[in-house]
């Protein structure tokens, strides 16, 4: 095992996969001369040459039908967007045309597409540059979507997604990105749509993802030292969702959390409370409760009191118990 | 031109429009769902360009795109039972007229979203690139489309690129229902592709000699690698944007003024004065585009609905 940060974990998953397999190649903003705009790309124009390591002009449009176009031909386009907001701008392309292509023209192209994009506050970056959206593309039929949440799963599901041949948001988290982990020596993967256990526990389950994972493992911690054993489990993969991994936590603790930084209405904890409403109802001893963002944009200079944090899960997880 | 390629191109138009207009009546008659977007009037501009490719070359189409993936060479069979969303359709019957794309002969798909197709058209070429083979890729888009923020962010990064992409616009002077003169500024759209740094010409889009003419300049341009350009051309909607639109924008003078301009009565009128057909050939060409249309339709007719087994199929691999 090595010690990395999250972003260079994703600079080693595109590093190998590169290596491996001379079909991928890597496009955006800033990723080849400037090595990408969080540095996740450093290294790979010196590598593998202007040919597979493409600046691009500001045109998030044309980026990602150009990598869909190539897909259909078996190239396996690794797309980086700047800014998960940014995702706006290309909206058509991701989800009218990407997300289609195999369905659409019956199954006669595989589209072997990864868009990598950083969510998330904690950088004061304000409205337009913080935003979670995961849940509007986990919306759409057509798209995988993952959220890793340390430099293990990172590595692991970003090479999954480069061998994969459907389209995947990958979802990475600026705030997350001077994380250290461990990760092993040798190749591997993570598979997607399946959810890990994080933490053990018998009372509540705590369904988290991204960089509330951590903050539900400080919250476990805290409710440890009062006698109360949270089961932290981290979603990994948004779309398709583990509801096995889900439903076999929710049936020993009986209680359920789901916590995410997004806006918590109509958001992925929606869903999955739906999910268990509707499948296990019998099975639960208190409401589901949701963690989540309020019902604003991100402020710039008042993200303190905006993102949900460890504090927000101790107080849900206790709500839950007490009923 | 050698006459077999010359009739080649007059049976391919004729067929276009044929395969048109029985579309349009079996639509009438209930038999086909959805929308359908007919190409009548314009089919010198598909056939002209198409003539000038390589089976092997690739093509974007477009909603209004009948005509472009037949003189690519769509299977008529095939393609009607798409049409009428059939299991034996090129898309298994989830595509209909708006979606066609036939994987086997480079027709990467028509799209429903105006301008959706541009950026995809720079991947195909991109892939010829990075290949290092020599197929070009054909983008149709019509006049609308080119208001579209696509067509500035893709036509900039082709000619960046130097991307092996023949953009061809499809001009019949309406954007859905917005006439040109309410939507563009400019008369000649062509004019744009010196802003992004690539050639642009504009022809008569009903003249299937020229087009194909102008064509075949560009498309070699761009197999030798000297990058993508703009052509224009210029033709006519006989019909309305959809097909059902009773048209109410558009004077009934306009509509059947642009009728003059009929590309296969014009091209007809040439190879009947060069003596390479005459009217009895004609009656032989119509008779055997008769049949093959019969044909398509018992086919398309005979297969069958799809059912529920293929619903969640092709989501994922």
């Amino acid at each position: 095992m090595k010690e990395v940060r999250y972003i260079r974990a994703i600079t080693e998953a595109l590093n190998e996969e590169m290596a491996r397999d001379e079909s991928v190649f890597v496009i955006g903003e800033d990723v080849a001369y400037p090595g990408g705009s969080f540095s996740a790309t450093r290294g790979l124009l010196e590598e593998f040459g202007e040919r597979r390591v493409k600046d691009t002009p500001i045109s998030e449009a044309a980026i990602v039908g150009l990598a869909l176009g190539a897909a259909t031909q078996g190239l396996r386009p690794v797309v980086e967007i700047m800014f998960m907001d940014f995702l706006t701008v290309c909206m058509d392309q991701i989800v009218n045309q990407v997300a289609k292509t195999r369905y659409m023209f019956g199954g006669q192209y595989q589209v072997p597409l990864v868009i990598r994009t950083p969510c998330g506050g904690g950088l004061n970056a304000g409205p337009q540059h913080s935003q979670c959206l995961e849940s509007w593309f986990a919306h759409v039929p057509g798209l995988k979507v993952v959220m890793p949440a340390t430099p293990y799963d990172v590595k692991g599901l970003l090479k999954a997604s480069i061998r994969d041949d459907n389209p995947v948001l990958f979802v990475e988290n600026k705030a997350l990105y001077g994380l250290k982990g461990e990760i092993p020596e040798e190749d591997y993967l993570v598979p997607i749509g399946k959810a890990d256990v994080k933490k053990p526990g018998k009372d509540v389950t705590v369904v988290a993802t991204s960089r509330m994972v951590h903050q539900s493992l400080e919250a476990a911690r805290t409710l440890f030292e009062e006698g109360i054993e949270v089961e932290v489990i981290d979603l990994r993969t948004i779309s398709p969702l583990d509801k096995e991994t889900i439903f076999q936590s929710v049936e020993k603790t009986s209680r359920l959390v789901v916590a995410h930084e997004a806006v918590k209405t109509f958001g992925v904890g929606a869903e999955i409370a739906a999910m268990v409403a509707e499948e296990m109802i019998d099975c639960l001893d208190a409401p589901i409760l949701r963690v989540g963002a309020p019902f604003t944009p991100v402020p710039f200079n008042l993200e303190r009191f905006y993102l949900p944090n460890a504090e927000d899960v101790v107080r849900a997880v206790k709500k839950a118990l007490a009923y | 031109m050698k006459k077999e390629t010359l009739l080649q191109m007059h049976y391919m138009m004729l067929k276009i429009r044929r395969v048109e207009e029985r579309i349009l009546e079996i639509f009438a008659q209930g038999k086909i769902p959805g929308f359908i977007h007919v190409s009548i009037g314009q089919e010198a501009v598909p056939v002209g360009v198409c003539s000038a490719l390589r089976p092997d070359d690739y093509l974007s189409n477009t909603h209004r795109g009948h005509g472009q993936a037949l003189a690519k060479g769509a299977d008529l069979k095939r393609f009607m039972a798409e049409i009428y969303g059939r299991k034996d359709g090129y898309c298994q019957g989830k595509a209909g007229s708006m979606h066609i794309a036939c994987n086997d002969l480079g027709v990467i798909g028509s799209n429903g979203v105006v301008g959706g197709g541009i950026p995809i058209s720079l991947g195909t070429a991109f892939a010829s690139v990075y290949k290092g083979n020599d197929r070009v890729t054909v983008c149709f888009f019509g006049d609308g489309a080119t208001n579209e923020g696509t067509f500035h962010e893709s036509l900039n990064l082709a000619a960046l690129w130097n991307l092996p992409v023949v953009f061809c616009c499809e001009n019949n002077g309406w954007a859905e229902f917005t006439p040109q003169k309410v939507h563009t500024k400019l008369e000649n759209l062509s004019i744009r592709a010196e802003s992004y740094g690539m050639p642009g010409v504009t022809v008569d889009g009903n003249d299937v000699l020229i087009v194909k003419e102008e064509a075949e300049k560009l498309i070699a341009r761009a197999r030798k690698g000297e990058g993508p350009s703009l052509l224009e051309c210029k033709t006519h909607r006989w019909f309305g944007h959809f097909a059902g639109d009773a048209q109410k924008y558009r004077s009934a003078q306009e509509i059947e003024e642009v009728k003059s301009f009929d590309p296969i009565l014009k091209f007809q009128k040439l190879l009947l004065e060069k003596k390479h057909l005459n009217p009895k050939d004609i009656e032989e060409t119509e008779a055997k585009i008769k049949s093959e249309i019969d044909e398509a339709v018992a086919f398309a007719e005979k297969s069958p609905i799809p059912g529920i087994e293929g619903l969640l199929e092709n989501v994922y691999t």
